[in-house]
């Protein structure tokens, strides 16, 4: 089968880099999916779980908003973070969506935008953390 | 003359600053190396982002995203990244220098000037000015593209907010081990990044060949404030390298005049001693040449 090269980019450096059969990524307009010698294409990346499949092995990445482009043959996704499903503290992450959620009901009592909206964020991360773990160890 | 003890105490004390002196400087050539490679790992993400930003803004005839929005401009912010923690030299004090010759400079234009430290050593130096809105301490020694996002999401708040019309960031960049300069950078409005070359590459004017998703205007929007994000952190790694090595140089110095120091000392101790033992053998020759 053909290949496409996967690159996931991250501010700490690179995260992966290698030939792919198929990528899946979560699009702002909704998921989308990858293949090889797909035409250049350029897409924002929200919170959400990115899946590829080599070898028929799945493999998942939780990532962080960001975006991505594909040319020549190549997929490059910059997001400013990027964790394996394997990797991922489920303790810490439980524990981080429900700060998330206690400091979002919170936020919407005040008024200040702010405090939702960055919690809102959190709670993204924290759910779509759960989620990545729960996809790579069923 | 002072005497053989004084001295003796002194030198010790000189070698053991000289120990604390040599120590900081192992630790922080250590940690430089650290934060070069730090460096090194997001080379690839900001050329990345860089060249997407140009090739997406090239293609861009309107700039009506509120981050783009230029605006007369009659409030400035300030943006002073420094270090956390002082014995590094005169690294900070460079950088609030240049952070107040530049307040000044504005304030002579009319412009009203508000101030946003990050890094403990700027907030103590520019809280006297009255005019600091914001300061993020404490953050310096191991920061993360988070806090990055923090302090973009607060001055993106204040310039959306019309409180300010233009935002200028003041870092030490790290130029090498020996040099580093205050850099000053405007960080808002986001001008349309020029690409470094102008040769035409593949994707020059291919900007119509990409298939965009959703339309570009809207992944400015997304990539805008990711953008900000991106140079705030840039500027938080150079400060972080060059008080690394502010630090080493400033140590070395200091390790450099305690051995000078000690050197010195010793020959001041030695005189001393000597002069004591002659002394004595003085003493000694007289009481024998008495009892004769």
């Amino acid at each position: 089968m053909a290949q496409i090269q996967l690159e996931v980019v991250t501010p700490s450096g690179a995260v992966v880099s290698e030939d792919v059969d198929i990528v899946t990524a979560p699009g702002v307009g909704g998921e989308f999916g990858v293949l090889a010698n797909h035409a250049p294409f350029l897409s924002t990346i929200k919170t959400g779980t990115l899946t590829f499949k080599k070898d028929r092995v799945a493999k998942y990445l939780m990532v962080t908003g960001g975006f991505t482009e594909v040319s020549n043959n190549k997929i490059t996704f910059l997001v400013e973070g990027a964790e394996f499903g394997n990797d991922i503290d489920v303790e810490r992450a439980m524990q981080a969506k429900e700060r998330a959620e206690k400091r979002l009901t919170q936020a919407q009592q005040s008024t200040e935008k702010v405090n939702r909206v960055r919690a809102e964020a959190a709670l993204q991360r924290a759910m779509a953390r759960l989620r990545t773990a729960e996809m790579s160890h069923s | 003359m002072p005497g053989l003890k004084d001295v003796k105490d002194k030198i010790s004390g000189v070698k053991k600053t000289a120990q604390i002196t040599k120590a900081m400087n192992m630790v922080a050539s250590a940690k430089l190396r650290g934060a070069q490679e730090k460096m090194e790992r997001f080379r690839p993400y900001a050329g990345k982002f860089a060249e997407a930003m140009s090739d997406l803004s090239g293609g861009m005839e309107s700039t009506d995203l509120p981050l783009m929005e230029v605006r007369e401009v009659k409030s400035v912010e300030i943006v002073v990244v420094t270090s956390d923690r002082g014995l590094c030299g005169s690294f900070n004090a460079n950088i609030i220098k240049e952070a107040e010759k530049l307040k000044r400079k504005y304030e002579a234009e009319g412009k009203q000037v508000s101030v946003v430290t990050v890094g403990k050593k700027g907030m103590q130096a520019l809280k006297k000015t009255g005019t600091l809105r914001k300061s993020f301490n404490d953050i310096m020694g191991s920061f993360q593209m988070f806090n990055a996002r923090e302090i973009s999401q607060d001055i993106t708040e204040a310039f959306l907010a019309g409180e300010s019309d233009q935002v200028d960031i003041i870092y030490g960049k790290f130029i090498s081990v020996g040099v580093q300069r205050p850099e000053v950078e405007e960080l808002l409005p986001i001008k349309p990044v020029a690409s470094e070359e102008d040769v035409p590459q593949e994707t020059t004017g291919a900007t119509g060949s990409y298939t965009y998703e959703p339309d570009p205007n809207e992944i400015m929007e997304v990539l805008l404030p990711l953008y900000l994000n991106v140079q705030i952190y840039h500027a938080m790694l150079e400060v972080g390298a060059s008080e690394h090595a502010a630090r080493m140089t400033a140590m070395d110095n200091a390790t450099k005049a305690c051995k000078d120091m000690i050197t010195d000392l010793t020959q001041l101790y030695n005189k001393a001693r000597q002069a004591a033992v002659t002394g004595e053998l003085m003493d000694i020759v007289g009481g024998a040449e008495a009892l004769k």
